[in-house]
């Protein structure tokens, strides 16, 4: 088939008339008709993920105070936000901590609150407390500052994310004799449970292996609102190994995210505690994908049984060490289906991302692209394939 | 069996206590049936025992007084525990630490259910829940 252009598809889009399908409607549909029919009927496949990203925040502006300040120490809800940018602008980091929190002296801590619950709050409407403190200068005389605000007296809101929606993840267990507590949840020795985080069929980058589509400038759902692929994320480590369909095996590729927080959704936005380990926050991102041709169709076919993703053992000997830690490989259809076989033992899956959200992200960027009211933004830099970036567990 | 109970118990008591029988009891002399959710017990340290009872009501109170007897701490936990479908994420975290199947994944869509019925409120949820969906109900 002749290739399709960015700008024909986003024509379409305008007109009404693309043609617009899920990451998931998309394997039925190519099973019937053929990978190439399908590629020429179908102008966009949407995908959806929906869990714990680290390496969020968001930056924000508060605009001059009278007198005018230099906040040099900033607190929302007692969360410190990383004020060393300039005068009125700061960064608040969704894993960071109220000065005081007791972290883990009562072990295993509760962490019921920080800087994601913060962004939550904001996002939701919910009054905030800002407190600031500063030396005072010439020009910026103003000591101190206390205001309760809502998102809607913040000037500028961003979301910017140095790295979200992993491409692939570690499913996590824990080989240990004592329960353990981690970014993956909470795991019982001796392998009792087993976690995972991934949409897996449905997850952006496992639709787009090689990143053919996808680079600075794309267009993505954030949050429940827009916002674009910023820049290759942090650990982005493309070079993983990859199975014969192009699934990486391990964490491989990021994003760092950019997207306006007034205009997203705290259904979409959510501040977690992890017992034992800390806070941090829960986001919904989906991203379109443009069928150009057919090898773009083709890749957003995979289905969860062609995902696989390493076991790893999270327990003190394993992933904390630095060391190797996996396993083996799990399948993602395996891990979904609540129970998995490893070495001659059933263990319970759980996810810690939520699938059921994904698909409601991928349906509700459907629904978004075929009224005509979201276009694909075309990259003016595809996401790196082959550099070395950070190796290690992912 | 109209009246059949389940409540949900924790018990802690003093390093001595750790060998005696008292599952033993509960279930010969109380006719309770025992489904212990968890336990730590190690030599010359405070044992702690959660564990849900399932039986006649009289014979619960019975085996209240008898294990309060034996100078144990005994707390009764809270009766219910309510989900609150609107905050939770439907990730799903709750459900590989849910004993009982209260809270467990509909497949395939892969939708949480929390079936009220079937909880022994033994708090593991409340504990694996990212957003605090799932809080006690006094
Ligand atoms: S308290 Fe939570 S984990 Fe325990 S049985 Fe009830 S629902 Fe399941
Ligand atoms: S862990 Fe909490 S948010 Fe996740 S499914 Fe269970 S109740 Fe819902």
């Amino acid at each position: 088939m002749a290739g399709k252009t960015y700008e024909e598809i986003n024509a379409k889009i305008r007109r009404g008339e693309a043609v617009v399908v899920t990451a998931n409607e998309v394997i039925d549909i190519a099973r019937d008709i053929g990978v190439k029919k399908a590629a020429e009927k179908i102008d966009v496949v949407t995908t959806g993920t929906f869990g714990i990203m680290c390496s969020s925040g968001a930056f924000l502006n508060f605009w001059h105070t009278k007198p005018k300040m230099k906040m040099q120490h900033i607190w929302l809800d007692d969360v410190p936000a990383y004020g060393g940018v300039a005068a009125v602008d700061c960064y608040l980091g969704a894993t960071e901590l109220p000065a005081g929190d007791p972290g883990n002296a009562h072990y295993p801590g509760h962490f019921r609150h920080g800087g994601g619950h913060v962004i939550e709050a904001l996002v939701a409407g919910r009054p905030v407390h800002l407190r600031a403190d500063a030396y005072g200068t010439d020009c910026y005389p103003r000591r101190s500052y206390e205001q309760t605000l809502t998102l809607a007296d913040i000037r500028q809101a961003f979301l910017f994310s140095p790295r979200n929606c992993y491409q692939n993840y570690n499913v996590a267990t824990n080989c240990s004799d004592r329960t353990v507590y981690t970014y993956m949840g909470v795991l019982k020795p001796h392998m009792g449970n087993v976690h995972y985080s991934s949409a897996g069929q449905l997850s952006p980058l496992l639709n787009d292996p090689y990143y053919r589509t996808i680079g600075i400038g794309t267009h993505i759902f954030l949050g429940g609102g827009e916002g674009f692929v910023a820049w290759p994320g942090t650990q982005h480590a493309p070079d993983d190994p990859r199975n014969a369909r192009g699934i990486p095996l391990g964490g491989a590729g990021t994003l760092a995210v950019i997207g306006d927080l007034k205009q997203m959704d705290a259904r979409f936005v959510r501040g977690v505690s992890l017992t034992g380990y800390g806070v941090s926050l829960m986001i919904g991102i989906g991203i379109p994908i443009p069928i150009l041709d057919e090898e773009a169709l083709y890749y957003t076919t995979v289905t969860d049984v062609e995902i696989s993703a390493p076991l790893c053992d999270y327990g003190p000997d394993g992933y904390p060490t630095g060391e190797p830690c996996t396993l083996g490989y799990v399948t993602m259809a395996e891990l979904k289906s609540g129970e998995i076989e490893f070495e001659g033992r059933r263990i319970r899956t759980a996810p810690l991302s939520s699938y059921s959200k994904a698909v409601e992200i991928a349906e509700t960027l459907k629904g978004w692209i075929a009224a005509g009211r979201f276009t694909l933004g075309q990259p003016s830099r595809l996401l790196p394939t082959d550099e070395k970036f950070s190796g290690g567990c992912a | 069996m109209a009246d059949t109970i389940t409540k949900s118990v924790s018990l802690r008591y003093s390093p001595e206590l750790v060998d005696a029988p008292i599952i033993y009891h509960l279930v010969r002399d109380y006719h309770l049936i025992p489904n212990i959710i968890r336990a730590s017990i190690s030599p010359n340290k405070e044992g702690y025992t959660l564990l849900s009872l399932t039986g006649a009501e009289e014979d619960f109170r019975k085996a209240i007084v008898y294990l309060q007897g034996l100078n144990m701490v005994v707390e009764q936990l809270a009766d219910k525990v309510s989900w609150d479908e609107l905050r939770c994420t439907q990730c799903g975290a709750c459900t590989a630490v849910c004993p009982s199947g209260a809270l467990s994944v509909q497949r395939p869509e892969m939708t949480i259910r929390f079936d009220g019925t079937k909880c022994v409120v033994c708090h593991m949820c409340i504990e694996a829940c990212p957003v605090d969906a799932v809080k006690l109900d006094f």
